[in-house]
């Protein structure tokens, strides 16, 4: 057990007398609906004290309604919770808090341009006597404290902003430390974060469990989900479907719940193979400090992964590319004609199209319809009357739902229902739609299947699948190498702005597209031994 | 209130008729054909300024230099059109003699007098909107510092060009257009009716419409769709400075004098009208009728404070104190309207 340093022993008052119970928190038969659609129904799950339990489900299937509801952000319409042993309805997240519970959510709620410090007590500083004054000493040392907690050896002064996201990560813990929090709710919380990164939250996460603090973590990372959990409890459609001890599940067994069915082979199989003509050809594209001689050829009814490290050029490559950003030199042509610096707009015209990295920022509206969304791109196609561009009201929704249709989208009526009330699969899979409007030659995915859970990743494998074989050219840029493995016929390894290797399918080797990938990080240069020349 | 008319796109206009109907009962002559009449003479060229405010507020700007804009266009077009200056006025203006004389402005007595001098003043407006829209889009400037700047220099120019006098003498074919009828029509309804019809179309019916729109609502997501979003930001202030030009016109048309002071206090009705009509200042929302009824409402409370026996400086208390309600009854609409939104997204 870890020593508690002296100043932190009031705050952690419960500590010193744990009063343990056996249950630390008991959902009893919960049920809430939404204007007659059933989010949850008689969902009891019960979690022992200083256990930690993996919740997972597919988008929509429940778990936050359950962990809104734990946080006092909405009330079930039936059933109880019972926490540490007492009954609990919170009426506010301020309650939740009071009662001992943290939230650690994926999309981290720090003030930025605030330091660590400010951030750890801005819901309570230590003040100078009774006055309002704040005792920025006790503070920086509190923090401190706290910090040396996750390991974390910074300067509590130190602003938020300058931190990686790994580390914000840790002090969005240390926040929950700072409060006494008996009861952890970790939401997806290794998704931004670099395999070192990942290792340490896990060593935390661990210490929390054996100082006896209860622990939910959810994620679509199933691995992480066996790897951190005592008991696992498995969601779909708002029910309870599977709960039990870690060791009755594998990967397989979570998918097999989660989704009702199995999906026995997660990267479905493609009935065309590459084709000749060249879709896209990228010569000594070079743009300082960003990219550096970049050459490519990417084929018809190709799909090509492009595998980096974050900050390895491989996004801002995808950006140059589709004419967002600008080069300083190569050339870029598309089905043989110049595209070089071209605009987006006209790169679009020649049957270019690009899944932007992160949907919320760049992909998507979110507070308009979904139709508005699939309709974006592809708007002119369905104007009328010339330079006036009149648009009939029902213009393009019949194609809109024909694409909808097509990518399974599950939404209400497509005209009425807003993007942002859509799960994160069927978010990207809007994103995807309105390019399909446009009918491209290359469709450029920039982590496609980020954030989304087994059953849209599948669904959105199937459709690049559908794609290329209807003679797209697909540049598939990904984190997960398993997933490029998967699903393309060739892969380009970039690293520090260039491309370091080039490998075929049947001549995948994990561990040696990892070490092209980190090649060139450590100053010294790794030997162009895979320097590439896709020319055939 | 029930939810389901707090969220009503009609709830403004709802509001304006209950409290006219109010207003009636305290003031019998509130409903008086002459104030009646009045009133929409007020609505009109309000009106014109709030939509051109409208798009630059959608694609998530702000314009502060309409009333600039006003009082630049106004001065320009009466320098060329008044049929006479004042000598005891004007003799000690640097452009006595050059642009201006006893004998009236540049094109005096010329039959071509009011439609150059409309013409110019649309071209001016537009053309300090380009100004604003450029500096926005292209050299990344913050919205209100360009429009605040803009409306500091060209009010100040307004002034300076006149020597602070106002231009009288204005052609009867130019007053016309602000208190003329077409048969039982005034011609200030006809225009700023076929603006709003315009501006209509082109939000609600045409692929612009749909840019403004997105270019407010994320700009990022915007240009990854390949939307000229640069020049979608500068058209939004280029309509707006047309529609500034096309207030400046009926207005001073009204007050038959070119006045270098045209607009001054009008900044807080324009953004006022827009707020309490439903145009978010957040950007990327907001209706042709939702101007419209912001518009209407201001121009019935504004009509209903000037029967009551209060001062200027009061009046625009009470103002202040309804926009401000206005701002946090969307504040509230939009919390209302979000909520709804979250917990369906939730099931």
């Amino acid at each position: 057990m870890r020593c508690v340093p002296a100043s932190l022993r009031i705050r952690l008052s419960w500590w010193e007398c744990p009063e343990m119970v056996e249950w630390a928190l008991e959902f009893d038969g919960i049920s809430k609906s939404f204007f007659g659609v059933r989010a949850l129904s008689n969902v009891s799950i019960a979690v022992r004290e200083g256990h930690t339990l993996g919740l997972i489900g597919e988008n929509g299937a429940g778990k936050s309604t359950l962990m809104n509801i734990l946080g006092g952000v909405i009330a079930p319409d039936e059933g109880r919770i019972r926490l540490f042993g007492r009954e609990y309805q919170p009426a506010s997240p301020a309650e939740a808090t009071d009662a001992g519970i943290a939230f650690i959510h994926q999309e981290l709620n720090l003030f930025a341009n605030l330091s660590i410090a400010d951030n750890l007590f801005i819901d309570g500083f230590p003040r100078l006597g009774k006055s309002p004054i704040i005792d920025r000493r006790s503070a920086r040392r509190q923090a401190k404290e706290l910090l040396s907690l996750v390991d974390l050896d910074i300067w509590p002064g130190t602003a938020v902003e300058m931190l990686a996201p790994g580390e914000r990560q840790l002090v969005e813990i240390a926040k929950a430390l700072g409060r006494d929090s008996r009861l952890i709710i970790f939401d997806e919380p290794a998704t931004s974060l670099t395999a070192a990164e990942r290792t340490r939250l896990f060593d935390i996460i661990k210490r929390l469990h054996e100082q006896g603090r209860t622990i939910v973590y959810i994620s679509h990372t199933l691995d992480d989900v066996l790897r951190v959990s005592n008991t696992v409890a498995v969601l779909r459609d708002g029910c309870l479907v599977s709960t039990g001890p870690c060791g009755q599940y594998s990967v397989d067994r979570m998918i097999s719940d989660m989704v009702g069915r199995r999906i026995d082979q997660m990267y479905p199989a493609r009935s065309t193979g590459p084709g000749v003509a060249v879709a896209l050809k990228v010569e000594g594209l070079t743009q300082p400090g960003i990219v550096k001689d970049v050459s490519f050829e990417l084929h018809e009814k190709e799909v090509l992964g492009v595998f980096g490290l974050v900050g390895s050029g491989r996004s801002e490559m995808a950006r140059i590319i589709f004419g967002l950003d600008r080069c300083k030199d190569g050339r870029i042509s598309i089905r043989g004609q110049d595209a070089t610096n071209a605009s987006a707009e006209a790169n679009i015209r020649n049957g270019l199209a690009f899944v932007t990295e992160n949907r919320h920022a760049e992909g998507l509206l979110m507070d308009t319809t979904v139709l508005n969304n699939l309709g974006l791109v592809s708007l002119r196609q369905f104007a009328r009357f010339g330079p006036a561009r009149i648009l009939w009201r029902s213009g393009g929704l019949e194609s809109a739902n024909r694409v909808a249709g097509m990518l399974r989208i599950k939404s209400g009526p497509i005209h009425k229902q807003h993007v942002r009330s859509l799960s994160g699969g069927n978010q990207q899979k809007v994103v995807i739609g309105k390019w399909l409007l446009t009918d491209p030659v290359v469709l450029i995915l920039d982590e496609p299947t980020r954030g989304i859970d087994v059953g849209a990743k599948y669904e959105i494998y199937g459709i690049i699948n559908t794609l290329a074989e209807r003679g797209a050219a697909i540049l598939y840029i990904c984190s997960e190498l398993e997933e490029l493995v998967g699903l393309c016929d060739r892969i380009l390894v970039m690293s520090n702005g260039q491309i370091e290797a080039e490998f075929r399918r049947g001549d995948y080797q994990q561990e040696a597209i990892l070490q092209a990938a980190f090649s060139g990080r450590g100053g010294s240069k790794a030997a162009p031994a895979g320097r590439i020349d896709s020319s055939r | 209130m029930p939810r389901e008319v707090v969220l009503s796109d009609h709830f403004v206009l709802v509001l304006t008729v209950l409290y006219f109907l109010l207003s009636w009962v305290i003031y019998p002559h509130m409903a008086g054909r002459r104030n009646i009449a009045n009133l929409f003479s007020n609505v009109w060229p309000l009106l014109a300024l709030v939509i051109g405010q409208m798009f630059v507020l959608i694609v998530g700007g702000i314009d502060l230099s309409q009333t600039s804009i006003m009082a630049v266009t106004s001065v320009l077009g009466a320098a060329i059109m008044a049929t006479r200056f004042d000598p005891a006025k004007f003799e000690h203006n640097p452009f006595w003699g050059v642009v201006f004389s006893e004998q009236g402005g540049l094109l005096a007595g010329s039959g071509w007098a009011v439609p150059a001098a409309v013409l110019v003043m649309l071209v001016v407006g537009v053309t300090i909107g380009l100004l604003n829209g450029l500096a926005v889009a292209k050299l990344r400037m913050p919205p209100f510092m360009v429009t605040l700047v803009a409306m500091s220099f060209f009010s100040g120019l307004a002034i300076y060009l006149t020597r602070s006098e106002n231009i009288m003498y204005l052609p009867e074919s130019f007053i016309a257009m602000g208190k003329g009828a077409i048969g039982p029509v005034p011609s200030a309804l006809l225009m700023v009716v076929s603006l709003a019809a315009l501006a209509f179309v082109v939000l609600n019916a045409s692929v612009l419409g749909r840019w403004f729109y997105a270019v407010g609502q994320n700009i990022r997501t915007a240009r990854a769709c390949g939307i000229p979003t640069q020049r979608v930001v500068v058209l939004a202030y280029v309509l707006s400075g047309f529609c500034a030009a096309v207030g400046s016109i009926l207005y001073s048309a009204r007050l038959e004098a070119g006045r270098p002071t045209l607009g001054r206090d009008l900044l807080l009705d324009v953004i006022g009208a827009a707020v309490i009509g439903g145009i978010s200042l957040f950007g990327g929302k907001g209706k042709v009728l939702g101007a419209v009824y912001g518009v209407l409402f201001f121009v019935v409370l504004d009509n209903s404070l000037n029967k009551m026996p209060l001062d200027f400086y009061s009046i625009d208390i009470i103002k202040g104190c309804v926009i401000l309600m206005a701002a946090v009854l969307d504040a509230l609409r939009t919390r209302i309207a979000a909520n709804q939104v979250v917990l369906v997204g939730m099931s």
